[in-house]
């Protein structure tokens, strides 16, 4: 899981008549980020620097700052083929290679990828890492994935056990376990793997700007409880997401990036605007939504569309939370450098047990002023897809709002029905009218 | 008068019911949705106009006496009659649209033997027509293309044998021409074969003849009564292809709940089976989907589940429900991949089972596929509307209503004659409701 960032398709790949795509600085600016990071990754080797890979739920890139990796997302290289329509190839490439039709489409883009001669989402080379850097946090798949890479690659593998949330709490024996294992087996490997010893000093300069750039994420994802939402929490928030949730938290850049965002859309909130589409803005918000589950990458902007011209906003989403989950709270803390490292891991979306993600979703609900929940299943995700109908109907159940189930896929393009999932939607945006209007005149 | 139409614009046919102000059905008319959903459209909405027509008749005959005891077989004989004029006069549509396409010179010198072959063959596909429309006569379908294909196959065979010419000239013509003919939209002529099948229901009901003044009076005056179309309301996969504002749109979900409401207003959950989804819908106590689930990412368990099956076996799809209803056991089928009960089903038949038996299986299977998309949607509540194409399919019916038993005890099943219209008739319910409800002002407030 993780986040377009910087991502732009070219118009000719995307749609038959090109059109100019409207985003705001700050979406140009993560681009531009973005896109250094594969130049940085590009030119690694030349530059004497190791390369790391990590996933981006319980990633821990200020700890790898600290040996001078350079940061490599593998769920994000996945999407960003993906929304430049590469991905299909490299899923079909790993399928050749022996993997399932079944098996989670990030794991066989990133292996397609690799395969397909190791060049990244802009064109430029993506060697291979150095260091597979396994922060596990209730993702099955990310244990095989890293497994997989290492049989058919190479590259060591250093694994963080993070303890699931099963009673929905995270007790300090569940921390201390964390820290224990980062100080004894993760530090000592990548001092070891990368050559540079580990200085706390620098680890905490890095926190100090995960929290301001936290607050300002923080402060902008939730203008979306204001009428009209000046965002989308979705669509326009994987956008907003990219930088802090890959390879820039802890980075000066990061902090600069969420502070242009931050005052972008206050001045859009202050302007009484509706979130910014790809054609503009947004026709008039009419549906307010909670979205559970990951995009469809592969369609993003046909899928957004489908919102957008049904005056749809998502106004709350899980997955914007799938790199941190920091709007009840928790923040990096420079003063317990290690401490807050292990509770970011634990605190993860992914980490989350069932009824805290039925809690969570329930509050989004309520806060943000919700018509209702909208669950996109992913048909390869063997890990998130269980239980979400469960997860739908309790919603409905404790909220009394309508919810409704789509399938799509991550990077499969196969996967994707235009019409089936468009006439859901607009069955279900219907449905809420209807229901409104029952409300005022039975 | 002014008149609520809803159009479902389905995959197989196309359904258009016609709503009067009090909410009484009118008219009910349907087609094959062909390519052309434009079409489709305005041929179903102008089969419900006529027999909005015929029920308006109805009424007034009625009213005014003149028929007595033999109103309803009057009725009757007057639309065959009426069905035998529309079916002439596409009949001579056929005829010229050939003729047209035998002097485009494709057919060369064999262009004078095909012209006569086709005098002689129209020359008797007319002069059977009444009795493909006499009381008691049975028709596997209503629709047009399938009426005079099936004649014109069998009797241009004949034909061409007896004049020594190659069957296939004679196919070739036909299979240019009936598209045309097909899509055309015979709106404007319906007063002109109205009237004439009025004299040939004199001529067959000679006791009327003798009233024919006073029967006449009231048609007239119905045929003079515009028909204004107040409000449309299209629905179904085919809905986006409508000339209409998204206003006039709803998503069959929405309508096939209403429909099922207004059908059985104790409903509560609705199953619809059509060509290529299936559909389960919670509604509540007025109507309004709570909630909804639909087979995702295959077609499995649908309609065309079985029609993939008749082709298997060789058979009509509507002979496969009475043949599942001759089995002494049921064949467990396991794959409900459509694909794979292809395959499954030839395994049965080799292993030496009897083909009831296994049919009877291959219906449980589709309805078991349904039991986990109801499963999903929130289960089944009392009271259970079954609709769609499949509901007319008993072998279905019986399955359903024993996993439906088994699984969640007794209750209601409703399941209309007419449920192939639940999606039209919910939109014309919408028009209705659009127009004449409270919910109008709220609507146009939410729109703007």
């Amino acid at each position: 899981m993780s986040t377009p960032a910087g991502s732009r398709a070219t118009p000719a790949a995307q749609t038959t008549t090109p059109k100019a795509v409207v985003k705001e600085d700050a979406m140009w600016l993560q681009k531009a980020l973005i896109n250094r990071n594969y130049h940085d990754l590009a030119t690694a080797r030349e530059r004497g620097r190791k390369i790391a890979a990590t996933f981006v739920p319980g990633n821990l890139n200020e700890l790898l700052m600290c040996f001078d990796f350079a940061r490599s997302l593998p769920e994000t290289n996945a999407l960003q083929n993906a929304l430049r329509k590469r991905s299909g190839k490299l899923v079909m490439e790993a399928e050749r290679d022996g993997q399932s039709e079944d098996v989670c489409t990030y794991v066989k883009a990133d292996i397609g990828m690799f395969l397909q001669g190791e060049v990244g989402p802009t064109g430029e080379p993506l060697p291979r890492p150095d260091v597979l850097l396994l922060s596990y946090t209730g993702c099955f798949t990310f244990m095989k994935w890293f497994e997989l890479i290492r049989h058919k690659f190479g590259g060591e593998t250093v694994m963080l056990h993070v303890p699931y949330q099963a009673d929905g709490r995270i007790r300090p024996a569940m921390r201390d376990y964390v820290v224990k294992q980062l100080r004894e087996t993760v530090i000592p490997a990548l001092e070891r793997i990368s050559g540079v010893k580990f200085d706390i000093d620098r680890l905490r300069e890095y926190l100090k700007e995960s929290q301001k750039a936290e607050e300002d994420l923080v402060a902008v994802l939730q203008t979306a409880k204001h009428r009209p939402s000046p965002i989308d929490g979705y669509f326009g928030a994987v956008y907003y997401i990219g930088p802090i949730f890959t390879a820039f938290r802890g980075t000066p850049e990061a902090t600069e990036y969420y502070r242009v965002l931050r005052a972008e859309i206050e001045a859009r909130l202050r302007a009484g605007k509706g979130p910014l589409t790809p054609e503009g803005d947004h026709p008039g918000e009419k549906y307010r939504l909670v979205v559970e589950g990951p995009p469809n990458w592969t369609h993003f902007r046909d899928f957004w569309k489908m919102f957008y011209d049904e005056g749809a906003v998502v106004v709350a989403s899980t997955y914007s939370k799938v790199g941190g989950v920091y709007d009840f709270g928790f923040r990096h803390d420079p003063a317990r450098p290690l401490e807050s490292l292990a509770e970011y891991c634990l605190g993860c979306y992914t980490n989350l047990n069932f009824a805290q993600r039925i809690d969570m979703i329930c509050r989004y609900m309520d806060d943000y002023r919700a018509d209702g929940l909208l669950v996109n299943s992913i048909k390869s995700c063997n890990s998130f897809s269980a239980g979400q109908l469960l997860i739908l109907r309790e919603v409905e159940k404790r909220t009394g709002r309508p919810a409704a189930f789509i399938e799509s896929d991550l990077v499969d393009p196969r996967y994707f029905s235009a019409a089936n999932i468009r006439n859901r939607l607009e069955s279900y945006f219907q449905m809420i009218r209807q229901k409104r209007l029952a409300a005022g005149v039975h | 008068m002014r008149l609520f139409i809803g159009i479902d614009l389905g995959s197989t046919t196309t359904k258009a019911v016609v709503l009067d102000e009090s909410r009484e059905v009118l008219g009910r008319g349907i087609t094959n949705s062909r390519s052309n959903y434009d079409t489709a459209a305005a041929v179903a909405k102008h089969e419900a106009l006529v027999a909005a027509r015929f029920a308006l008749f109805r009424r007034a005959l009625g009213k005014s006496g003149a028929l007595g005891a033999s109103l309803d077989a009057f009725i009757a004989q007057l639309e065959r009659d009426f069905r035998l004029e529309q079916f002439l006069e596409q009949l001579g549509d056929l005829e010229a649209e050939c003729a047209k396409n035998v002097a485009t010179g494709r057919f060369a010198e064999a262009a004078t033997a095909v012209g006569a072959a086709l005098a002689e063959t129209f020359g008797r596909l007319r002069e059977e027509a009444p009795s493909l429309f006499a009381a008691g006569a049975r028709r596997k379908s209503d629709f047009f293309r399938d009426i005079a294909g099936s004649r014109y196959l069998a009797v241009a065979e004949e034909v061409a044998k007896a004049a020594g010419l190659r069957y296939e000239l004679l196919l070739n013509v036909f299979d240019r021409s009936i598209l045309a003919v097909e899509n055309r939209v015979y709106g404007e002529n319906i007063s002109r074969n109205l009237l004439a099948a009025l004299e040939r229901t004199f001529a067959a009901l000679p006791g009327t003849a003798a009233r024919a003044d006073q029967i006449r009076a009231p048609i007239r005056d119905v045929l003079a009564t515009p028909l204004e179309e107040t409000y449309v309301v299209g629905t179904g996969y085919g809905r986006a292809r409508l000339p209409f504002s998204k206003e006039h749109i709803r998503s069959e979900i929405l309508c096939h709940g209403l429909g099922a409401h207004v059908m059985y207003p104790g409903t509560r959950t609705v199953l619809d089976i059509g060509g290529q989804d299936t559909k389960a819908i919670q509604v509540d106590a007025h109507g309004i989907v709570e909630s909804f689930q639909m087979n995702d990412r295959c077609a499995a368990g649908c309609g065309r589940y079985l029609g993939y099956i008749a082709d298997e076996m060789n058979m009509g799809l509507h002979e496969l429900g009475p043949l599942a209803m001759k089995a002494t056991k049921t064949i467990r089928i396991n794959s409900t991949c459509t694909v794979f009960a292809g395959a499954e089903l030839r395994d049965r038949l080799a292993l030496g089972e009897r083909r009831e038996d296994i049919m009877a299986g291959l219906h449980r299977a589709i309805v078991l596929r349904a039991m986990s998309i109801l499963a999903r949607s929130g289960g089944i509540r009392d009271e259970f509307t079954f609709t769609g194409g499949v509901a007319k399919n008993e072998a279905a019916v019986k399955a359903l209503r024993e996993l439906v038993f088994e699984n969640y005890g007794a209750m209601t099943i409703n399941i209309n004659p007419d449920s192939i219209y639940t999606g039209a008739l919910g939109a014309a319910t919408f028009a209705w409701r659009a127009v004449c409800e409270e919910g109008r002002v709220a609507e146009r407030r939410e729109a703007a």
